[in-house]
Order: structure tokens, then sequence, then C-alpha cells
């Protein structure tokens, strides 16, 4: 007993780690269609920069203050001077632009800051929280509680502002938002600096467990992507419960079936669920008129 | 347009096959395709940085036989691939006259073909045993093997009357190397390995297979093949789950960074390691202590980082190599491999390397020192 | 026949492309340009595979990758474990990439858009993790070597030989996807593109299409991976890996989705610009993502449509 519960908590611990950054990919496909391939890069940026300012001497809550801005003004500069003057193209050309500028991103990464391994310190302590017998340590519910925290966030940006509202028209029918008014060129700006930000919080948060590097972004985007899909892409709630489905599946794997396979039968089970609910699990199901 | 589509393609592509070579000049040409980016970064990029610093000094110096070195040096990312594309570049463009690198395992057997074709002497500075074994004419190697790693914890597990252990790895190319090569000296040392799990090498929770390992029966100490940040993960994880038997890691975490991001979770970790990593607390006597304080000095002076184990096994590769061109009075290719293969003596920062026909990396058991992490640090074992 | 009929006649494309794999050698001073445009020719090859998929069908594909591991890798286990010629092996690689092609794609391909993307990832990933991880077979992460293609006594070794192997066998896929794209599958694919309802309220049976395009790119993708393999002489699992596929992804869109031709430029510009980035050796991945990027704003199409479509346009 205590041996599965040790099992969940550790899914729980990856899990969230697969959810907060899902998140990141839901804001800006519902502005715009667009998978941002480098999402997993304003994670990587969100950790790593708190490292190194807080490596020059500045406070910790200040140096991860520095990151998220840091992070927020590059989701912003990928959207205005990368993407936006792609219009007109294919979403695919767009989604490409995003594969560039994470190469891009990692390359410029790996001088400015190093190619070594870094941590940052839990929130609260790494000792860990003993529960019927199992071990799980604080900053997995941090984790887990800065989730939940930006999908309440998300909601109630969505139903509660004007600001939502516009992205929700601009996501619908570009044209027609603009012909309401909306700018929607600001609107997708708006929508990559959040994700960015929210990449970026996630970096931080997550760094005490996974350690962070030039080139961390590159399996969390590839985690964080397919648990957003498997979610149902366009829905907060759903990122999270599909990165910790995801979470779950590699951690039982690894105890009950083999440590080797267990990332196998993670996608495996994200294949077998797309088949059978083509839209995700919480996907909204777009009915094609003709 | 479909005649357009054709003139302006085959215009693009006459445009890129236009490739720049590098000038011809009459310097020695020392070719090096090492993993400065990509997952094996780790340990490409320490051994660039220690390849480009020596390069100048001894330019500095004067060169080699009244010749300035030129260092050649190629990014290969970890892939076998590339490595073998800029393989065949360094020999038929670049015309180098010998070849130090091959930071993986991996980017090593790709380019061997080609060196071997090529006739230049190749120093390795990976890891496993395969490299060197069965020996080639023209291939050397720096690093331990993977096997000594496993032999020399194995003694140590002996002499603490450990014989049951577990073994978690990564999945990666060295911790596979690393545990197959265990697997294989385990009976011959006496240790039964009791079961085995995985970890992919950048997964951030190992708590399922170590919970799987704690439950089993009879284990009496743990050896984490691996390199990376999952070792520094599976320590971090072995302490949240309080399991207290001894822990071993591999020559492969051989770092002050381990200690850091293992954090108090590293206390009683015990590993193989170069003399390196201990360099002030070597006795005075020790015939490496100059070699490696020396070296330490310049490459953190110079790079303001930490030294790092890999880093050394490239300052080897090119003093071997060097001194080979002294003696050898010259850059014939066969000339100075022969030289190679006749290094006695030479003190580096791996160990003191004695060559010969049949052993083409010259490493015994005593290159290896154990270490055991008290107080977070280095401190040495008596006796080994 | 005139220049001007000559240049408008269908034949163009393919006497192009063979005049480009004639001719080439006598710019080449060393073999290393051999073996980079070997390379050039057999990721083109996979290329444009999926270039099928993607550019004309439209169907996206994160995991092409695995077909290349496939091919590789049969070349390697066949001779190795049971003996079998590498010919065969080739050939048999090519069907097994096709009957897997086949298993998988029948389920998936129902998903659209990101949620095929998705899945297709997934079979990549696991088709790299099996690779990986049954070492008895594969050699594990440090792969396995893989024995020289002997036919009748002759060897096919070096990078000049397997230059021309791959140019020539370039040359024909490139007919042959040209000619597929021309005749009523390929039109029924341009019309699923275009609108899948409207394609079958027209008749089309377009699970049916969808699937044959799926099994023809993978089994150009097998080829391909063999080529490689044999090659090199050297397979690893990196050959299915997931950067890998994004690799054939960019080459599909920067040389122009649905442009035969741009497949081969796309694998010129990702095969050739690395090797010519060295010299800047820190900032080589920096710029390339910035490269890439640079090419997608101005020239969204692609290489070669887009450049094709503004030399039309200035002619007037």
């Amino acid at each position: 007993m205590a041996e599965l519960l040790q099992f969940v908590f550790s899914g729980l611990t990856v899990g969230a780690i697969y959810a907060l950054v899902a998140l990141g990919f839901t804001l800006i496909y519902n502005a715009s269609d667009i998978i941002n391939f480098a999402q997993g890069e304003f994670v990587m940026l969100g950790g790593m920069t708190t490292v190194f300012v807080a490596l020059a001497g500045v406070p910790l809550p200040l140096a991860a203050l520095i990151a998220v801005i840091v992070t927020t003004a590059v989701g912003f500069a990928l959207h205005r001077f990368a993407i936006d003057p792609a219009r007109g193209a294919s979403p695919v050309a767009g989604i490409m632009i995003t594969i560039g500028a994470s190469v891009f991103l990692r390359g410029l990464a790996q001088i400015v800051f190093d190619k070594r391994f870094h941590s940052l310190p839990p929130l609260f302590g790494s000792d860990p929280i003993q529960i019927g017998g199992a071990a799980i340590l604080p900053q997995s519910f941090v984790v887990l509680g800065g989730a939940a925290i930006i999908v309440v966030l998300l909601r109630l940006l969505v139903d509660r502002t004007m600001l939502g509202k516009a992205v929700i028209a601009t996501a619908a029918n570009r044209l027609a938002a603009r012909l309401i008014g909306v700018n929607t060129r600001h609107i997708v700006d708006f929508s990559f600096a959040v994700s960015a930000a929210i990449g970026a919080i996630a970096g931080i948060l997550v760094t005490p467990i996974t350690l962070t590097s030039y080139d961390v972004g590159t399996l969390l985007a590839l985690k964080g992507f397919a648990a957003a899909m498997l979610g149902g892409i366009g829905s907060a709630p759903g990122a999270v419960i599909g990165g910790l489905l995801i979470g779950m599946t590699e951690a039982l794997s690894a105890g009950y079936l083999s440590s080797n396979y267990k990332d196998a039968v993670a996608f495996l089970i994200i294949l077998v669920v797309l088949v059978a609910m083509p839209h995700g699990l919480l996907g909204r199901v777009k009915v094609e008129r003709v | 347009m479909r005649a357009w589509q054709s003139i302006t393609a085959s215009a693009v592509f006459a445009l890129c096959a236009l490739l720049s070579t590098s000038p011809v000049s009459a310097q020695i040409k020392i070719g090096a395709v090492l993993s400065v980016t990509g997952p094996a970064s780790f340990l490409g990029d320490p051994e660039k940085k220690t390849l480009e610093i020596y390069v100048d000094e001894i330019n500095a110096k004067g060169g080699v036989n009244g010749q300035k070195l030129q260092l050649i040096v190629y990014d290969d990312a970890a892939n076998a691939d590339t490595a073998r594309t800029f393989a065949t570049r360094l020999v038929e463009e670049d015309k180098v006259v010998a070849v130090v690198g091959g930071s993986t395992t991996g980017a090593t057997l790709a380019m061997i073909p080609v060196f071997e074709e090529a006739q230049i002497p190749f120093i390795s500075l990976a890891g496993a045993v395969q490299i060197i074994e069965p020996v080639r004419k023209w291939v050397f190697k720096t690093p331990h093997t993977d096997r000594m790693a496993c032999e020399k914890i194995f003694a140590d597990l002996k002499s603490r009357n450990l014989t049951t252990i577990a073994l978690i790895s990564g999945t990666d190319a060295f911790g596979k190397s690393m545990r197959d090569q265990c697997v294989a000296v385990a009976s011959k040392a006496g240790i039964t390995i009791a079961t085995e799990e995985t970890y992919g090498p950048r997964d951030s929770d190992m708590t399922p297979q170590l919970t799987n390992i704690k439950n089993k029966a009879g284990v009496q100490a743990v050896v984490n093949p691996g390199f990376g940040q999952g070792p520094a993960i599976v320590t971090r994880n072995y302490k949240q789950l309080a399991i207290t038997l001894p822990l071993y890691q591999s020559h492969g975490v051989a770092s002050k960074q381990f200690i850091e991001l293992a954090g108090p979770a590293a206390e009683g970790v015990r590993l193989p390691a170069a003399a390196i990593l201990i360099a002030d607390k070597l006795p005075a006597n020790d015939p490496q202590k100059p070699v490696v304080v020396n070296y330490t000095k310049t490459y953190q002076d110079r790079t303001k980082q930490a030294v790092s184990t890999f880093g050394g096994h490239a300052y080897d590769g090119l003093m071997i190599l060097v001194q080979a061109m002294e003696r050898a009075k010259s850059t014939d290719a066969a000339k100075v491999r022969d030289e190679i293969e006749k290094t006695k003596g030479f003190v580096g920062t791996g160990g003191i390397v004695n060559m010969s026909p049949t052993d083409h990396m010259g490493l015994d058991l005593s290159a290896f020192h154990m270490l055991e992490i008290t107080n977070g640090d280095w401190t040495l074992i008596p006796g080994t | 026949m005139s220049v001007r009929a000559l240049l408008q006649s269908r034949w163009l494309p393919a006497l192009a492309v063979t005049a480009i794999v004639v001719l080439l050698p006598l710019l080449f001073p060393s073999m290393y340009y051999y073996r980079v445009a070997a390379l050039v020719f057999i990721f083109a090859l996979a290329v444009v595979g999926l270039n099928l998929l993607m550019g004309f069908a439209g169907q996206v594909s994160l995991g092409h990758a695995g077909f290349l591991g496939i091919g590789a890798y049969a070349v390697a286990i066949g001779p190795v474990h049971f003996g079998l010629p590498s010919w065969l092996c080739l050939l048999a690689g090519a069907a097994i990439s096709g009957a897997v092609a086949f298993m998988v794609g029948r389920p998936i391909l129902r998903l659209k858009g990101h949620y095929l993307a998705v899945a297709t990832l997934g079979f990549g990933l696991l088709v790299a993790i099996v690779l990986t991880n049954e070492a008895g077979w594969t050699g594990g992460p440090d792969g396995m070597n893989v024995p020289t293609l002997a036919l009748f006594g002759w060897r096919a070794r070096g990078s000049s030989t397997w230059y021309w192997i791959a140019g020539l066998t370039f040359v024909v896929g490139f007919l042959l996807a040209r000619n597929l794209m021309e005749s009523p599958t390929g039109r029924a694919l341009q019309a699923i593109h275009d609108s899948e309802i409207a394609a079958c309220v027209l008749g089309i049976n377009v699970a049916s299409k969808k699937l044959t395009i799926f099994i023809i790119s993978a089994v150009y993708a097998s080829v391909a991976g063999s080529y490689l393999a044999l090659f090199n002489g050297l397979v690893t699992p990196d050959v299915a890996g997931f950067l890998r596929s994004i690799e054939l992804v960019a080459m599909v869109v920067l040389g122009g989705m649905g442009s035969i031709f741009g497949s081969l430029v796309g694998a010129v510009v990702l095969v050739v610009l690395p090797q010519g980035l060295t010299i800047f050796h820190e900032y080589e991945q920096a710029l390339l993502g910035l490269i890439v990027m640079v090419f997608m704003i101005f020239l969204r199409r692609g290489i070669v449509p887009s450049l094709a479509a503004s030399f039309a346009g200035w002619r007037k």
C-alpha cells in the first residue's frame, strides 16, 4: 500500500510539472491556432535566468521576478518580430517559425548562460512529508498549487475580463474580431506574453525538482505538448488533467511494469485515448459546416 | 511556373554547393570532433576549452618541433552521423595529422573507420572499453574505461563485506555501457546483482524505481551508473525515501557540481575518481600532484568555471600526442603513432600512462581513487 | 526542340534533377563533398515521401523518423542476426515499414491537425524507445554495426559510390512522386487537402487515399533510412529520434510544401548549412535557428514556391 502511494506521489510530482508546461500551450493556441514549440524554452529561460541573476548577487525573489519579466518580453518579441510578420502564411509556417525560435533560444542560452546543470532552492525546504508510509516533497505541492492557480486565473481572464473575451473572439474568427474593433495583433501579442510568463513561472517552480540546464526545454515541451493534446488543446483544465495522467502512467509503469518502457506505455495510452476520443479528453468538438 | 521552380531550385542548389574550406597554412593541424552542444555538452565543453587553452600555451612556448599548432574543432552534438561527417571533413578537407576527440562512445565508434582508413592517429576521449578492445592500430584513448570503474567499485564493496547489490542505471549510452560492464565483471568480483532498474537521462523523479529497490530483500548497497543530472536526482530521491544503504555513483559524475546539485543527500556517497578531483588533498609526494594542481589552476583561471575530469582527459590526450610528436621529431602519421604507443610514465590528470602494443589506454586500477563525500567535499578513502 | 519549348516541357524537372546529379561531382574537390551530397540525396528521398504526405495530402507527421529507423535497423539486424543479404533486408525493411504504416495509419489518420501530429509523434517516440531498449537485438544506445551492402561480389563502399546510388535513387523517387501527383490519386489527394468534405462528396475514398499516401511516404523514408545505415556502416537509435523527425519536417517546410523540387532544396539547406556554419563555433546553433526563422518569415511558402512566384512576377 505504501508502495502504491509512493508511485502515486511520484506520478503527481511529475504530472504536475507536465501540467504546468502544458498550460503554456493553451493560451497561444486559443488565440492563434499556433502550437508554440518554443514554449519549452520559456520554461528554461524562467529557471536559468533566475539562477544566473541570483548568482550575480540579487536576492532570489527579485531574481525570479526579473526572470519572469525577461521571459515575457521574449515571448512578446517572438510574436511581434517573428510570427506576426508571417501573418498570412499557413499554420505550418507559424509552427516552423516557433521551431526555429526554439533552436535560436537554445543556442543563445548556451552562450549567455552555460552548459551545466543548476538548481534552485525549494520554496518550503527539502524535507519530505511523510504520508501513509510514502514520502513526498513539499515542492510537489507547490507545483500542483501553481498549476491550479493558473487554471483559475485563466478561467477568470476569459470569463470576467474584456481582454479575455477579446482573446476568445480572436480565436473564433479573426476577421470578425477585427471588424468589431478588436486589435487582434495586440491580443495575440498579449497571449504570447502571458504564455511566456506562465512558462517562466513553471520553470521557476519545477527547477527545484527537475534541475535546469540550457536544453531542459526540449523534453518538457514534448511531454507538455502531448499532455495539452491529450487533455484537448485549448482547454486549461484539460491540460492539467492530461499532464497528471501522463505523469501517473509513467510512475505506475516504472513501478509495476518496466522502468525501461515507462515512456512507451505513456505514449501508447495517449494514442489509444486519441483514437477513441479524437478531440482529446476535454477538447471542444469542432463541427465542420459546409 | 514549373520551369521557374526547376530553375530556381537548381540555382539555390548550386549556390549552396559552394562551400568555403579552411585556409592552407604551414602549421601542424590537429583535429577535434567534440560534443560541445547537445546531451553530452557536459563532456565536450570542458574538452574544447582545455584543448584551446593548451594549444595556445604550447604555441606561446614556440610550438612543437618549431612549428605552431592549429586546432580545428567541430561540434557533433553527440550525434554519431554528424561526427562521421566531420571526421571525413577533417581528413579530406582540413588534412589534419592527428585527432584528439570523440566525446562519446557512439561518436568515437562512428569515426574510427574514417581515421583507420586515412591512417592517422586518433586519441579518443570516450569511456567504453570497446574502443580499445580489440586493440586497433590507430586508435588510443585517455579516459578510464567503464569496466575499470565497476572493478574499483566492486573492490570497495568487497572490502566493506557488501556482496549483494542493486543497479539503477541511466538508459543513455554511458549508463548502459557501464551497466553492461558491471554485469559482466560482477561474478568474478564476487558480487551478486539482486535487481536492476533504469531511468531516462532527462527524467525528473526516480522514486518508483528506488521504491522497488528499497523493497527488494537482501540488497546491501546500490550502484548508479549514469551521468549528467540523473545521478543527482537519484541521490536526492534516495534521501527523500530515507534509504540508508550505501550508494555508489560512477566516475561520470566526478565533479564538484554533483555535490552542489545533490545537496545534503550526497553525504556518504562514494565514487571512483581520478586524482584531479582531489588535487589539493593529494599527498605532497604524489607524482600526479603537480600536474593536476597546475591544470586545475590554469583551467579555472582561464574559464572561471570549476575544473572537470573530462577536460582533464582532453589535456592528457593533447599532451600525449604532442610529446609523441616531439619524440618522433616529425608529424609523419606512422612515426607519431609508434611514439604514442611507446608512451611510458606519462603523468596525466587521469593517472600515469604506460601504453604498449596491446594496451592503447595505459591506465590501471591505481589511476582511480575511491572518494567519499563528507561535509560537502571529497575525502580520499585511504589505501585506494 | 527550341529552348522555350524545352523550358516549358513536362520533362524539365526530371532533366534538371538528373543534370544536377550527373554534373555536380565536377564541382567536388574531395571525398568530403561526395559524402555531404550523398547525405543530401538520402535525406531528400525521405523528404520527398514526407512532402507527399504533408504538402499534398495535408497530413502532419511528427514521427516520420520512426520509418527511417525501421529501414536503418532492418539492414543492420537482418544481416547480423539472421545472416540475410543486405539488399533483401532493404526490401524487407521497406515492406515492414509499409505494413507498420498500414496498421498504425488506419486508426490514427482519422485524427485531424494537431491531434494527428501528436499521434505520429507518439509513434516515432515508441519506435525510438524500442530501438534503444532492446539492446539484445539493436545494440542499445550505442547502436550496432551495419555490414556493407554486397551484390554479386561488388561491395558498395565509399562516399562516391554512395553518391551515385543515392543520387540515382533520388531521381527515380522524384520521378515516381511527380508521376503520382499527376495521376488521379494525386488529384484526389489535392482535393482532400483542399477540403475533405468536398472530396468525400465527390466520391473519393478519403480514408483509403490518406492511408495509401501514408504507406508510400513510409516506404520512401524506410529506403532512405536503409541507405543511411549502409552508407555509415553504423546505426544508432538517434536515427529514429524526435529531433530527426523535426529535421525532416523542417526540410519539407523550408523547401516548400507541395513542391517535390523543394524537397531537394530543403534537404540541401539543412544538411549543408550546418557544415558551413561551423566557422561560427559557439554561435552555430543560434544562427541556425535565426536562419530558419528568417527563411520562414520572408519565404513563407517555402524556398522554391516563394522564389519561383517572385521570379515569375518579376518577369512580367
